[in-house]
């Protein structure tokens, strides 16, 4: 073997080690103290309103935020796995399980807005004038018009699943036929809604912001069922001692804290408020 | 619904003006891929080059468990990848997941069996003429691996192209394991993924296209060096 025959792999070796060593550097800056993780559902994060409050955070204490957004039912489940410092997501009852379960030090609620439900302009099941929001689903049922659900477990999926508990129709009994289980995140069955001409139930703020709306528009808002809590818990390192608690505890404070909540008021698309603050009158 | 020159205006804002979040998007995306299916090459080819050449037993079983895994769905390997990493994971003290190299781990993974069973056919197909000659000369086996690859170059330049093409174009296992998120794992796909989900089609399928051109791009660069090393 002559010397030539080394230089593809002494070339490869210089070009291996410098990959890694960069991935290593790059790594170990993410892994120091000054991040926090934070498990989010959809709506918070595609309403831009972590664009609009994270630098204001990251400025103030030097404290860079990650978001990973997903549904609230994968990101309490990924927070299980400790894969979070601190959760943001909007199911109250699955949260203050997270917490019983050790997860979480303590839920602080956030802030709410209203799910609203939204379908074709042309209104197949005549729903429109209806106030009250389990009677438009029963007309629904009953016109066997479309109806898409999230069927991922997420908390939009919760709250439309205990609102057809207090109708009188049995949805998943339709499951296939009128009742079209997508599987998927918000935007995805916004999609699938639109395409097919479907109901559906979803956060005002994830609806300002959607864009491909086609014909489709509120048709039922305003039931005081449709409120829509969001709530924010810090990992417990009891149960993830990898967790940055420390980080991800000053997060909550500032997201709480008068400056969290009035910048969080504060926060408008398209001249319409998305959210509206109420962690101190919970405190209280 | 979204028209044509709704979008093809939109690529044109994309193209024309550079914004540096697209710039970093891009550039993550190529930096994961590229790294990828690099591994993937350095270990790939002279697993594959030896999968052809040696007999050994278990070798067809081996054969179609590599073939098998070139079938393997994105979102169940970055699964594995997820679990296998996550805090509380086996490996969760690496502090991997959600960075850029808990996607390359992933994309390796992906492209390594491609990778493999390509090379695994054509150095079978080289071996199958040369390997008589190369025995009765008593060439090593290091020496046949060497010379084979050499020899199959040009079509091996494809088959680490295929491997790439597989990984840029991948969504389901960097979503996973790189968890979107921006100005850190955002890549091409994801973002194409999170754009379609705000319901902005027309600036989801022109990231599209700049991630068709991108991979245009690499290809003629490729070509050009295909022509140098004929």
């Amino acid at each position: 073997m002559n010397i030539r025959s080394f230089i593809p792999i002494a070339i490869l070796a210089v070009i291996t080690t410098a990959l890694v060593t960069g991935y290593v550097i790059t790594n170990s800056v993410l892994a120091d103290n000054r991040t926090v993780l934070v498990q989010s559902t959809t709506s918070t994060a595609n309403s831009g309103l972590y664009d609009y409050l994270l630098p204001q955070f990251e400025s103030e204490t030097d404290i860079k935020v990650n978001v990973v957004a997903v549904g609230t039912g994968q990101a309490i489940r990924n927070a299980s796995n400790c894969d979070a410092d601190v959760l943001l997501v909007h199911a109250k009852e699955a949260e203050l399980k997270f917490v019983e379960g050790g997860f979480g030090v303590q839920r602080h609620d956030l802030m709410y807005n209203d799910f609203v439900l939204i379908g074709p302009a042309k209104d197949p099941a005549a729903i429109a004038e209806i106030e009250d929001v389990t009677t438009a689903l029963n007309a629904i049922a009953d016109s066997k018009s479309i109806f898409a659900s999230r069927g991922d477990d997420s908390g939009t999926h919760k709250k439309e699943q205990g609102l057809w508990q207090q109708s009188s129709t049995d949805p998943t009994q339709h499951s296939g036929e009128w009742y079209r289980e997508t599987g998927s995140g918000m935007g995805a069955t916004l999609n699938i809604a639109v395409g097919m001409d479907a109901y559906t139930i979803t956060d005002r703020a994830t609806w300002i912001n959607f864009k491909n709306r086609g014909d489709h528009k509120i048709l039922v808002e305003g039931d005081d069922r449709l409120f829509n809590q969001y709530g924010i818990v810090l990992v417990n390192n009891n149960k993830c001692p990898h967790s940055n608690t420390k980080s991800g505890e000053r997060f909550v404070n500032w997201m709480i804290s008068d400056t969290g909540q009035s910048l969080i008021a504060s926060y408008k698309l398209k001249e319409q408020q998305l959210f509206y603050p109420n962690a101190i009158q919970a405190e209280q | 619904m979204s028209t044509l020159s709704q979008i093809f205006s939109e690529v044109v804002v994309l193209l024309s003006g550079p914004d540096p979040d697209l710039i970093e998007i891009v550039w993550l995306s190529l930096r994961v891929s590229l790294t990828a299916t690099f591994l993937a090459c350095l270990i790939g080819l002279p697993l594959g080059a030896l999968l052809g050449i040696k007999n050994f037993p278990g070798k067809t079983l081996c054969t179609i468990l590599v073939n098998t895994l070139m079938g393997m769905p994105p979102v169940v390997l970055g699964l594995i990848v997820y679990l296998m990493l996550s805090r509380s994971g086996p490996m969760g003290f690496l502090q991997l997941l959600y960075t850029p190299t808990a996607m390359i781990i992933a994309q390796f993974a992906l492209v390594l069996p491609i990778v493999a069973a390509l090379t695994r056919q054509q150095i079978e197909d080289s071996w199958r003429e040369y390997g008589d000659t190369m025995s009765s000369l008593c060439v090593p086996l290091s020496g046949s691996v060497k010379t084979l690859l050499w020899d199959s170059r040009l079509s091996l330049l494809t088959t680490g192209m295929a491997g790439f093409s597989r990984a840029i174009s991948e969504v389901g296992a960097v979503i996973i394991v790189g968890g979107n998120i921006d100005h850190l794992t955002r890549v091409m796909t994801t973002a194409i993924a999170l754009e379609t989900s705000k319901g902005d089609l027309p600036l989801a399928l022109a990231l599209g296209a700049v991630l068709l051109t991108i991979a245009l791009a690499v290809n003629s660069l490729v070509f050009s060096l295909r022509a140098r090393i004929t």
